[in-house]
């Protein structure tokens, strides 16, 4: 039972790292602001979750499993907030970059 | 080498680093910037012998702890108060830089003002 | 070489790296970023360092507010009419030459410290049952040396009344000059409505939960002074004016209760700041609640800054 939580953490949390990787590439390989907030999104959502999940199998108790799920719930909610602000400020600015 | 050490000769770096900005460069916002990257090299080498300082079943030492805490939130207030005076000194001359005292004159007209 | 120690080699490459380009960095907004993330990285390298008291204030403080009052000095900044010139070659060399020898003074000392480090772990844990406390930081904060925790309450108050003495004759006592924005988008109104309720109890919670676990006053206060900072730069709250009276009373509350516990100790325990066992935990967490909300307000109104105009009647 141990070595299949162990095998699950490790599995999700390479899958996670793997979408931390391709925001990465896509912040610095992107040609202009709004893809790039596009890739960070992926990031947030996805890269955070899979990691989190894959930590869940380690969490001793239901609250510590708890406050994980809320961080995941407020990097999301944050960054979904700051790209809509960072995409009004740049569509008001008139440059693309 | 332990990860204490390896923490060790990095806040050794980033205390000269930090030196160095201080020294080279002129506008203010950049010293402040600086200093602080100056007091945190200091700090996680107070941290480095905190962790050296593991008994008793604690992982590290708290207090060497205690006093970085304190120096961090010292280190903020004095950040503000540099802040402040450099938004008030560029609203008044426009500058962002400290200019050097020339001459005896400009000491005098000071002072006549 | 472990697996562990490989990446704190990653991580400590990393931070040098981060902190070399913030002090090479062009314009002053990228270096200010670059700063935030470095402050976030150093945060890992206190939880790696098994300080998780120490990476909690400086993910707030360092990487948090300081970051915020320095983009905002960076924006109110007007650019200079004559470029700055850079300093000379032979400076950069004799400041480069000197930086060197100060690292690897530093270094040697790190390189030649005894086996065996003096400790006073053992004498901390042993008196950490006495105070009714079971974070040992905090211990050390609140009860071993409580005396610099006060120092540096009031030593927060003192950079605040230095900041507002640098106000104008005619804004004198008024309204600090937080760049608000002028017409606040919905959005970040939904932020600034959903976050703080959060921010609230996450903070009362930190405060709380430092007694036994990683935690504290300084950190929670930190949090509450950011969600308040939201809120007022989302104008759905007016900054204060610097002279109303229920702002200077949150103000002193902290350090006059701290005080106040402190002088008593002369009366109902050996000396200043001195706490009678049994009710220590219950004077401490008072102490704490107050100081909590003083640090909450007096680091919003230090990152605020001087006033700047008088309030509209």
């Amino acid at each position: 039972m141990r070595l299949a939580l162990d095998i699950i953490t490790v599995v999700l949390v390479s899958a996670g790292g793997f979408f931390f990787m391709a925001g990465t590439i896509g912040l610095l390989r992107f040609p202009d602001t709004l893809t790039r907030l596009h890739a960070l999104t992926k990031v947030d959502n996805l890269g955070l979750g899979l990691i989190v999940f894959g930590l869940l199998p380690q969490v001793e108790s239901r609250l510590g499993a708890l406050k994980l799920i809320v961080i995941w719930l407020l990097v999301q909610m944050s960054g979904a907030i700051v790209s809509q602000l960072i995409a009004q400020a740049v569509r008001r600015s008139g440059r693309q970059t | 080498m332990s990860s204490a050490a390896l923490f060790g000769y990095c806040g050794a770096v980033l205390v000269g680093l930090g030196l160095y900005g201080l020294i080279t460069r002129p506008e203010v916002l950049r010293k402040i910037l600086s200093f602080n990257v100056l007091g945190s090299g200091v700090f996680l080498l107070f941290g480095v012998f905190a962790r050296r300082g593991a008994a008793a079943g604690l992982g590290a030492d708290p207090v060497p702890q205690a006093l970085v805490i304190t120096g961090i939130v010292v280190a903020f207030s004095a950040t503000a108060l540099a802040v402040a005076l450099l938004v008030r000194l560029n609203k008044e001359t426009g500058q962002i830089v400290v200019a050097p005292d020339d001459s005896e004159e400009s000491g005098e007209q000071g002072a006549t003002r | 070489m472990t697996l562990v120690f490989a990446c704190e080699v990653v991580l400590a490459g990393l931070l040098v790296a981060i902190a070399t380009w913030t002090i090479v960095a062009r314009t002053a907004f990228a270096a200010i970023v670059l700063f935030m993330v470095y402050g976030l990285l150093l945060a890992i390298v206190w939880v790696a360092l098994s300080a998780v008291d120490v990476a909690l204030t400086e993910a707030a403080i360092g990487g948090g507010v300081t970051s915020m009052l320095l983009m905002g000095a960076a924006t109110r900044l007007r650019a200079p009419t004559t470029p700055v010139a850079d300093v000379g070659l032979p400076l950069r060399i004799a400041a480069g030459l000197l930086c060197a020898l100060v690292t690897v003074v530093l270094g040697a000392v790190v390189f030649f410290l005894p086996d065996v480090a003096p400790t006073l772990a053992p004498v901390a844990k042993d008196n950490l049952a006495a105070s009714g406390l079971g974070n040992p930081v905090a211990a050390v904060l609140f009860v071993f040396r409580a005396l610099d925790t006060l120092l540096e309450k009031v030593v927060l108050l003192l950079a605040l009344v230095g900041v507002w003495s640098l106000a104008s004759d005619e804004a004198w006592g008024g309204v600090p000059g937080l760049p608000v924005y002028a017409r606040p988008g919905r959005i970040l109104v939904f932020l600034a409505q959903i976050l703080p309720p959060i921010g609230i109890i996450v903070g009362i919670y930190m405060f709380w939960a430092g007694a036994s676990q990683p935690g504290g006053a300084f950190q929670g206060g930190t949090i509450l002074a950011a969600v308040w900072l939201l809120t007022m730069m989302a104008r759905l709250q007016d900054v204060p004016a610097i002279n109303a009276r229920w702002l200077r009373l949150l103000l002193v509350v902290g350090p006059t209760a701290f005080l106040a516990i402190g002088l008593a100790g002369f009366f109902i325990a050996d000396s200043f700041l001195a706490y009678p066992p049994g009710i220590a935990k219950p004077l401490i967490i008072v102490v704490e609640a107050t100081l909590t909300l003083s640090i909450g307000v007096t680091l919003a109104l230090l990152v605020a800054g001087p006033p700047e105009r008088l309030p509209q009647r």
